[in-house]
């Protein structure tokens, strides 16, 4: 890895939801960096925990969920180092710090708005919200400055007839110009990182197109550090540096783009390229499966946890978990193809 | 929206119009009229009438006339804001409902904020705080204070503050301000006696609507729109005021249409047994003794209070949901 500091470090973090059926661990010991700037995805099947670590991230995680151990070390603006696992949800800090220097953009753009306010309103709120970043000479901003900075940032998303759009609501709006307005939001406070949970699944595909472009620019112009979530390897493809590769909670390789898509060491992950339809492919052939399906989350299997639908199994694989280790040049993988640490039980 | 307010105004006389033909028709449905109840009154006390007199007095109200023809003639009448006269009392009805109007309406604007003041803070502590001990305390209450009727509970707590407080909670005065002309002692009187019958009034109703309250709270909680007002950085107690329990309101706020007429004629049960003075026992005995012309202006009233109410409640709907207001 390289020397640099990294703005967020995610270590063996494990939330866990009680349920009146049983306990779900729906993280179970992730671990992972990003580093300023960077570009990280995450991919993985629905249900693999995604979702979930970035809401632990923000201290979002919704009873019965909490977060049981780990560090989600996160570097201030003003340099300091903060645990936002040991944060309490409803504290100063953490709201200082959510919006402010991590940012979320939702899934849904279209519910993630409130109906009964205009998008506009909703947005100026957030510049208020942190509003001694805009503070001068002791000034507060006023409501009509945030409304500029909201007019401003709109078009800067590309948003056409921006003093028009301000005081439109979400349900007038295109899916397309939602999501450019959530995005909008996001960089409203200009965060130093910013989440983007499957940004472009409930939009149309030239849309999708669209948005990952301005995505793109966006991380350009501001330099802003992305967390991109998604079950889609062509959107990782496009849009990441760095890749890490989820399943059931825990993280089954991790690695530079290039690394995981040209040379990938855990099964997992190139059954998950092999998935992938190509354009050089036999029509009227299927595509090729994971056998098996994803085990029940109360009944998680034993030793790693994909080694019942795992091509390479081995019998050590149902007894220990294998610790995440590098395999090659800033790639990790947790298997025993390649090391046999496992995790201390 | 002024246009869609001054349409509702418009169909607003075409509806009363509808409105008093049918409780007209329907005051008219009973067996005999004002004069054979009033025959047998005199009857069960022992004193007689010719059967001259009746046929004079039959003639004299109009009752000898076709059913259209004493509808227009009380039409017309009303159209001049001629209520009539009171067969039973002799005087003039709008006099009658007008005395008990004022109180009537009193106290149930005061049990609808009382209503709301308790069931809307409680629906909202449920939601946020699902299946704490509070939660579970306030559910058994709504379901105890939903399932018994409100005469039951008027009995159980008069019959309470009697025997442990030795308190005469009914009416609206303590006996020596019953007849006192208004002053600031007799108001006072009033507000010391109106929490009882109010809270009898308002508990079902309390009940009802938080639970309502909480369902819809819950439900909104869970919308993803809370979860990007809380990665804003929101508190949480702000945030639940400004996005979920906004839109969780709407449904309580078209209830409001129902809600007030609803508080009248529920009021009719309690305020008999809590001898209020207000319209309940007044539309009660002039049902029985058929007193059409006084029935009939308060049911009148009534049904203007319903269609008033139902204007009032989607206006407000209107005013606080922007989906409603923005036409396409």
């Amino acid at each position: 890895m390289n020397q640099e500091t990294p703005l967020l470090q995610v270590r063996d973090l494990r939330v866990s939801f009680q349920l009146d059926e049983g306990v779900v661990r729906a993280v179970d010991g992730t671990s992972f960096d990003v580093m300023p700037g960077q570009v990280l995805g995450i991919v993985g099947e629905s249900g693999c925990g995604k979702s979930v670590t970035m809401k632990a991230i923000l201290q979002l995680v919704d009873r019965p969920g909490q977060i049981d151990t780990g560090e989600i070390k996160f570097v201030r603006a003003d340099g300091e180092m903060v645990d936002l696992a040991k944060l309490s949800a409803r504290g100063a800090t953490i709201r200082e710090i959510r919006g402010g220097e991590i940012a979320l953009i939702p899934q849904e753009p279209m519910a993630s708005f409130s109906p009964v306010h205009t998008v506009g309103d909703q947005i100026i709120e957030a510049i208020l919200l942190h509003s001694h970043r805009w503070e001068k000479d002791g000034h507060k901003i006023t409501r009509r400055a945030a409304r500029e900075i909201t007019v401003g940032l709109f078009r800067d998303v590309g948003i056409s007839m921006p003093e028009q759009r301000v005081d439109a609501y979400s349900w007038q709006l295109s899916g397309g110009l939602r999501q450019r307005a959530m995005i909008a939001m996001a960089l409203s406070c200009k965060p130093r990182l910013l989440i983007a949970d499957e940004p472009t699944t409930a939009i149309d595909v030239t849309t999708q197109a669209q948005v990952l472009a301005l995505l793109r620019d966006l991380q350009v112009k501001y330099n802003t550090a992305i967390i991109f979530i998604t079950h889609d390897l062509g959107v990782i493809a496009q849009m990441a540096s760095y890749v890490v590769v989820m399943y059931l909670g825990r993280v089954m390789e991790q690695g530079p783009v290039d690394a995981i898509f040209h040379a990938p060491k855990h099964p997992y992950t190139r059954a998950l390229l092999r998935s992938i339809p190509s354009m050089y492919g036999q029509t009227r052939v299927a595509l090729p499966v994971i056998s098996g399906t994803l085990p029940h989350p109360f009944n998680r299997p034993p030793g790693c946890a994909f080694h019942p639908r795992c091509a390479d199994v081995m019998p050590a694989c149902s007894v220990g978990v294998p610790r995440l280790l590098p395999v090659g040049d800033d790639q990790l993988a947790s298997c025993f193809l390649h090391h046999d640490e496992a995790e201390p039980v | 929206m002024t246009r869609y307010i001054a349409q509702r105004l418009l169909i607003l006389p075409f509806l009363m119009v509808i409105y008093s033909f049918v409780i007209f028709l329907i005051i008219q449905a009973p067996p005999g009229d004002f004069l054979t109840a009033y025959v047998a009154t005199l009857a069960s006390s022992g004193s007689s009438i010719s059967a001259d007199q009746i046929a004079a007095l039959r003639h004299q109200y109009g009752l000898d006339q076709p059913f259209l023809v004493q509808y227009f003639l009380w039409m017309q009448n009303l159209l001049h804001g001629d209520f009539g006269l009171s067969l039973e009392y002799q005087r003039p009805n709008a006099d009658l409902i007008s005395e008990q109007l004022g109180l009537t309406l009193a106290l149930a604007l005061f049990s609808f904020v009382l209503t709301w003041a308790i069931a809307v803070p409680a629906g909202i502590y449920s939601a946020t705080h699902p299946r704490s001990l509070i939660d579970h305390v306030l559910t058994v209450i709504n379901y105890v204070g939903v399932a018994t009727p409100n005469f039951m509970l008027a009995l159980i707590l008069m019959w309470m503050a009697f025997a442990y407080f030795d308190i005469n909670v009914t009416g609206l005065y303590s006996p020596e301000f019953v007849d006192a002309p208004w002053s600031f002692a007799r108001v006072g009187d009033l507000l010391f006696h109106i929490w009882l019958p109010g809270l009898v009034l308002g508990i079902a109703g309390t009940a009802r609507l938080s639970r309502i309250m909480r369902a819809n709270l819950l439900d909104e909680l869970n919308k993803p729109y809370v979860v990007t007002a809380r990665a804003k950085g929101m508190r949480e107690w702000r945030l639940v005021l400004r996005y979920p329990v906004r839109l969780a309101f709407n449904p309580l706020v078209s209830t409001i249409g129902w809600y007030l007429p609803a508080l009248f004629s529920g009021s009719l049960i309690v305020a008999t047994v809590m001898n209020l003075p207000n319209i309940g026992p007044l539309l009660l005995r002039a049902l029985i003794n058929q007193d059409m012309y006084l029935a009939g202006g308060i049911l009148l009233i009534y049904s203007f209070l319903t269609i008033v109410g139902t204007l009032l409640s989607d206006v407000l709907l209107a005013l606080i949901d922007p989906r409603i207001r923005v036409e396409s």
